[in-house]
């Protein structure tokens, strides 16, 4: 997994709450059996009129956002399908970071797996940023991980909340799968236990 | 220390303690579908790695498969190389798998509990967020992303924070014509669509001890559209007759020691719940939703909220935003809105109690001009008994259109997808902007609701057909 340490780019402002899953990458883009090229569907559905034409009205079709590393949103993002092509799709166009009120748990997982940083800042805060980024192309942001800060145009540095356990495993980019595996004795043990225990539990056999 | 229902799965699963202070949690159960696998197994091959545990891993094509007629193979190229991967994929790493053509082939969360595959005091999980059906059986399920699915495929394990636990507790019972959607979105319109974040709910109280398991699935399958991790029903008698005899469940002296096991799942007397949430079913009317959150169920007697009624500026927004994308003004009776498309299916909605309901409000009637209908059974094994049962006869001459096991409309992967603008009463579980296809929009609702919406071609009160 690529790491993520610090980051300075444009944000992107998207007032929305309650932005699912599937407004992040409908499902009739979950064909593929690649990991890669989903960021050209991202937000199709809000990005894309019928015929394919790019909605003006929508941020990420305007200058500078195109080039959005962060993008800020409101509650419950991501909230809906297990997916794990949304953020896929969020890495694809480029956004290395979600700043928002509160996220969903599945997605927040599937983040961590990939590098994408999720900021969980108050509401207030969310709404302040929003108004930095609406400032345009000079409007950068900096998102540093290791101080756990968000860094505005105006210098102001806004302190946010980490899991250690999910830090670390940003700022090193580790391959938890095998950690994991590193530990296939514990598990050896555990399932040895368990099959003495309760010599009833039954395989799959179809 | 009186533990909960969920505590106690979780202390039976914990493999190791990381420094992190996660845990190392052990899967039981893998269910596996085309769409969510196809980068995990690729995965495994780039390291070099095996799945560790194929006899606990249970594979099936249900999202992209076509239901009108499989015997010319899938036409969709990229839907056909997904199904055709994951068919490479189980043959590599000698997962088991269920093929298209099998009887038994469904939708994940409808033929797991069928087959006997996810059992009480489980952990499972799938590459799906509506693993949260088989908490409906007392088992610790839940959704993951794909890497997790490279995850347990490799090591059987996860690594996983505790969640909160949240106890709904729901008195009473329902009543005449209102059924276990009713009551699950009932719940989420009092939890709202995160009120269950970072939660594992557990559903008590005498009108969960009422239901069927086809009921008690419907209801566990929605908790993630309040957020939830899990939903979770302590297994009772109910429970375990529903259990005997299937395909993989133990049998005999077997069957009897699990069960003895399984009694002892129950939350214990005074088990502390960081949170409880209470509701009256017996208050509960028959739902439909007019939004595109979940969380925006209603009693069909009531009529379409107005912006200038929210809370705050940004919900009033919001709600602005939902009723121009489903065409609806506040203060439309529900019971007026015309439907285009009846859809009844899902892994919410697509078990044999499900179309009993719904050829019971259909029998003797004409789907309304103008009204496409899909009845699309959950699995083959559903399938096979609504046709025994007469129920598929019933909706056919009614007019539905009876299809083929799999997801269907419900997402609108294969063919089966609204068009623009058309709206649709839908048994599913998601009612997302664009989710039964760009520009559809979807009213959740039972399958009796359903049947109903089909036969007057408006939304409408069941209860005055029955
Ligand atoms: S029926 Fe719908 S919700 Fe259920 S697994 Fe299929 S796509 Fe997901």
């Amino acid at each position: 997994m690529r790491p993520f340490t610090t980051l300075t780019g444009v944000a992107a402002p998207l007032r929305a709450a309650n932005v699912d899953t599937d407004q992040i990458i409908p499902a009739r883009f979950l064909k593929t059996v690649e990991r890669t090229g989903l960021g050209r569907h991202l937000f199709a559905g809000l990005r894309y009129d019928a015929e394919g034409a790019e909605r003006r009205d929508f941020v990420l079709n305007r200058e500078p956002y195109r080039r959005a590393e962060v993008l800020i949103a409101l509650e419950n993002f991501g909230c809906g399908s297990s997916r794990e092509h949304a953020a896929w799709a969020l890495d694809d166009f480029g956004i290395r970071c979600v700043i928002a009120p509160s996220f969903a748990d599945i997605f927040a997982t599937n983040s961590a797996k990939n590098g994408l940083l999720l900021v969980a800042l108050p509401r207030a805060t969310c709404e302040a940023l929003m108004a930095d980024a609406e400032m345009g192309a000079n409007a950068r942001l900096t998102v540093d991980l290791e101080r756990q800060v968000v860094v505005r145009p105006s210098g102001e540095a806004v302190a946010f909340d980490i899991d250690p356990g999910a830090k670390a495993r940003l700022l090193e980019g580790l391959d938890e799968i095998g950690e994991t595996l590193a530990r296939a004795p514990a598990i050896d043990r555990f399932e040895a236990a368990r099959a003495a225990r309760e010599p009833w539990r039954p395989a799959i056999r179809l | 220390m009186p533990r909960t229902l969920y505590q106690k799965i979780w202390d039976d699963h914990v493999v190791d303690v990381l420094p992190g202070g996660e845990a190392l949690l052990y899967i039981d159960r893998h269910l596996v579908h085309e769409v969510t696998s196809p980068q995990a197994f690729e995965g495994l091959r780039q390291a070099g790695r095996r799945v560790r545990r194929p006899e606990a891993t249970l594979a099936v094509a249900d999202h992209n498969v076509p239901t009108l007629d499989r015997g010319g193979g899938i036409a969709e190229p990229q839907s056909r190389l997904q199904v055709q991967t994951l068919e490479r994929n189980v043959a590599e790493f000698a997962v088991p798998y269920v093929p298209l053509d099998d009887v038994r082939q469904g939708i994940v969360h409808v033929i797991g509990p069928e087959l006997g595959a996810s059992l009480p005091g489980m952990t499972v999980v799938c590459g799906d967020s509506h693993t949260s059906t088989h908490g409906a059986l007392g088992a610790l399920a839940f959704g993951v992303g794909t890497s997790e699915v490279e995850h347990v495929l490799s090591t059987q394990t996860l690594v996983q924070a505790p969640s909160r636990t949240l106890k709904v507790e729901l008195t009473g019972r329902l009543g005449r014509g209102v059924y276990a959607k009713d009551l699950a979105l009932a719940v989420l319109a009092t939890l709202g669509a995160a009120g269950g974040t970072g939660h594992v709910i557990e559903y008590a109280g005498e009108a969960v001890s009422a239901l069927d398991m086809a009921g008690r699935m419907s209801l566990c399958n929605m908790s993630i559209e309040a957020g939830a991790r899990a939903g979770l029903i302590a297994p009772d008698e109910t429970t375990f007759a529903w259990i005997e005899g299937r395909p993989m469940a133990p049998r005999g002296a077997d069957f009897r020691a699990a069960v003895a096991v399984w009694r002892t799942l129950a939350s214990d007397e005074g088990a502390a719940f960081d949170r409880t949430a209470r509701l009256d079913a017996g208050e509960v009317a028959p739902m439909v939703t007019w939004g595109t959150s979940p969380d925006t169920g209603l009693p069909i007697t009531a009529c379409v909220p107005s912006p200038d009624d929210a809370p705050d500026a940004a919900s009033a927004l919001q709600r602005r935003r939902m009723l121009d994308y489903m065409g609806l003004s506040p203060g439309q009776p529900l019971a007026d809105v015309p439907v285009d498309v009846v859809f009844i299916g899902s892994c919410t909605n697509a078990r044999i109690e499900d179309f009993r309901a719904a050829a019971a409000v259909a029998k003797g009637r004409r789907v309304a001009e103008g009204v496409r209908a899909l009845a699309v059974p959950g699995s083959g094994l559903v399938r096979r008994q609504a046709e025994a049962e007469g129920l598929a006869d019933i909706l056919a001459e009614a007019g539905f259109e009876w299809r083929l096991p799999g997801c269907s409309m419900c997402l609108g992967m294969n063919e089966d997808r609204l068009s623009p603008g058309q709206r649709c009463a839908s048994t599913s579980n998601r009612n997302f902007e664009g989710r039964q296809g760009p520009g559809g929009r979807t009213h959740l609702l039972s399958p009796a609701m359903a049947a109903a919406a089909a036969v007057t071609g408006r939304l409408t009160d069941v209860r005055a057909l029955i």
